[in-house]
């Protein structure tokens, strides 16, 4: 008796994986993948829109913006997210996919405390990011050599700081890191380091933000482009988005999620933008 | 029919007087009123037998087939680079310009390549003699409950989490290196010390298996010899423990090659040729974790990661092969 117990145990345990598939064919499932900027509001709003229509079911995954779009693309999720233009990757034909820009939010030069600088222009930032700077002493700091942190290459905040800052000149190769937590920790602790963070993070005593031509990092700059560095954050569907996916869409783009849920994460409303930027960074005044 | 019946009783009997299978039940078989069927028929022994055999066979298989499955997939994905991006296999082994997003021609990985195995070795030599030396004191110095503690200590450093050494290596070592010898505190050096701690344990109870397999007829004969406790140890157990010792040192080494997440966390990413043990660098791993989820699957970014991740299988076979390789020599 015992061991044909274990025998069904076995069974059981190689049968599981397929059970489990199995399982998550549900009803009206919507899976959201892709930027990881993006994951807090999309996961918390999926919560919110679950509790008033039951039968809806979101998944919302990480993974990056790439993967989200080329999942997308490749028609395995509902949703791809993405912190860049999907124009703007290879191996992404964006023709196919819809554009929901949900967001947007705001990036900022940050160092550390103790180099003496709070404004730099956009010429010095690219000089120091190309590495054509190398002391802060260049900039009106103090006599301490710059160390650069890099964000990993293709991230969303990588691209849209080296679209609009450096202007498709090649940064110097220096350390990568992945998020914007550790990034802030890094450059807290080391001296003379600089790098860049998306503003819900930068709000901290111990770093040092970065005013660019004197304009204040702050969300009241962003709608009229007054602070330059800012990206939207797009939700990708295949072609036209199914019922039900459709239906979230909206939802996320509802004056409820918008008003309350977007700032509450840090980013800034897409309906408060008085200006509009396409792919190849071209900015428009809506209503010209 | 009689002779059937003749034959099965000679059998019965033959079988009563070995007793050779116990399990079988032969009280109730009378030769004149036998069924035949019951005799001739797998028992319900047998097809446990077989039922068990199937269920552990298709077990393998399943196991089996997931093994070819990802190596074909890490193989056809990571030789894309080669065959549809035309990368030279050599540029891509040799060269240091790593930036796949800009053409066939950025696509040197020699970078990597050597801060992986320069953490890999450099964690390895450091950790050795330490493994050794705890090993030594667990199976020659110390005896019963005590061994017992320490091995529950090693077994306890086995069980950490790789981010939590990740994550105790950027608040701690990387402060610590920083202040000591200048620099942003990421590089090689952080990294080795950090994987020092990981691979220790994988080493040192690997050693402690290759000194407890070791004879104690050999330890008496050198004590009976004259030979002190040291003496013993240092000509008699180090060396004949030796090929064992190897094993445990490379089995460290693939668990340090392979090791991603605490690396990444304090090397500090930066695709250079490392020039000194505090220079910012990139492993193997670490540009895998960190780049994997902002590329394009199909595109050379993409494939060239898959590149990175074939080097590492390949690299895993090796040392499995040097293992087997140092097994059969004995």
């Amino acid at each position: 008796m015992k061991k044909n117990n274990l025998g069904k145990l076995l069974i059981l345990m190689l049968c599981l994986p397929f059970i489990l598939m199995g399982c998550s064919q549900s009803r009206e499932k919507i899976t959201i993948v892709g930027s990881s900027a993006l994951q807090p509001l999309i996961e918390q709003a999926g919560n919110d829109y679950h509790l008033a229509h039951l039968s809806s079911n979101i998944v919302v995954q990480g993974g990056g913006s790439g993967t989200g779009l080329s999942q997308v693309q490749a028609g395995a999720v509902e949703v791809g997210t993405s912190d860049v233009f999907a124009e703007t990757q290879k191996g992404i034909d964006a023709k196919k996919l819809e554009d929901y820009p949900v967001a947007v939010v705001g990036i900022v030069p940050i160092a550390n405390k103790e180099t003496g600088v709070k404004n730099l222009s956009i010429k010095q930032l690219s000089d120091i990011f190309t590495g054509k700077i190398k002391n802060w002493r260049q900039v009106g700091g103090k006599n301490q050599s710059i160390i650069v942190i890099n964000r990993s290459r293709g991230s969303g905040t990588r691209s849209t700081f080296e679209d609009l800052i450096l202007k498709g000149k090649e940064a110097v190769n220096s350390q990568e890191q992945d998020s914007n937590g550790t990034v802030k920790k890094i450059v807290n602790s080391t001296p003379g380091t600089i790098s860049y963070i998306s503003f819900p993070y930068a709000n901290d005593q111990n770093i040092q933000k970065i005013s660019i031509n004197h304009i204040q990092p702050d969300n009241k700059n962003i709608p009229t482009n007054k602070w330059p560095l800012w990206s939207y954050e797009h939700m990708y569907t295949k072609g036209k988005p199914n019922k039900a996916t459709a239906a979230f869409i909206k939802y996320v783009l509802s004056k409820k999620v918008q008003r309350d849920l977007v700032p509450k994460i840090g980013y800034l409303s897409i309906h408060e933008m008085k200006v509009t930027r396409d792919s190849q960074n071209k900015v428009t005044k809506i209503g010209n | 029919m009689a002779k059937k019946e003749q034959d099965l009783q000679q059998v019965v009997e033959d079988a009563l007087a070995e007793q050779k299978v116990p399990h079988v039940k032969f009280k109730g078989i009378d030769p004149r009123n036998i069924d035949v069927d019951r005799l001739t028929k797998p028992s319900k022994e047998t097809r446990q037998e077989r039922w068990g055999k199937g269920l552990t066979f298709l077990a393998i298989i399943l196991i089996g087939v997931l093994i070819v499955a990802i190596i074909g997939f890490v193989g056809m994905h990571g030789l894309a680079t080669f065959i549809d991006n035309k990368v030279n296999v050599f540029h891509f082994l040799f060269s240091t310009d790593w930036n796949p997003g800009a053409g066939k021609n950025h696509v040197g990985a020699a970078a990597m390549i050597v801060t992986s195995f320069a953490v890999t070795l450099l964690a390895a030599i450091i950790a050795t003699p330490f493994s050794i030396a705890v090993a030594l004191f667990m199976t020659e110095y110390v005896s019963g409950k005590r061994v017992q503690i320490l091995q529950s200590f090693m077994e306890l450093l086995v069980g950490i989490p790789s981010v939590v050494y990740g994550f105790i290596g950027l608040m701690v070592v990387v402060p610590a290196v920083r202040a000591v010898f200048g620099g942003t505190g990421f590089g090689i050096l952080t990294a080795t010390l950090i994987l020092f701690v990981m691979v220790l344990p994988t080493i040192t109870s690997l050693t402690v298996d290759a000194f407890k397999a070791i004879p104690k007829e050999l330890r008496k004969s050198s004590a009976a010899l004259g030979a002190t406790k040291w003496q013993t140890i240092y000509h008699v157990v180090l060396r004949a423990a030796r090929s064992r010792i190897m094993t445990a040192i490379i089995f460290g080494m693939a668990r340090a090659f392979g090791e991603a997440l605490a690396v990444q966390m304090a090397i500090g990413n930066a695709v250079l040729m490392p020039y000194n043990l505090v220079s910012p660098a990139a492993t193997l791993t670490s540009q895998l974790t960190s780049q994997m989820g902002n590329t394009v699957m199909g595109t050379l970014p993409n494939n060239a990661l898959w590149s990175l991740a074939l080097l590492l299988l390949i690299m895993s076979l090796v040392f499995n092969f040097l293992v087997h390789l140092i097994g059969k020599k004995g």
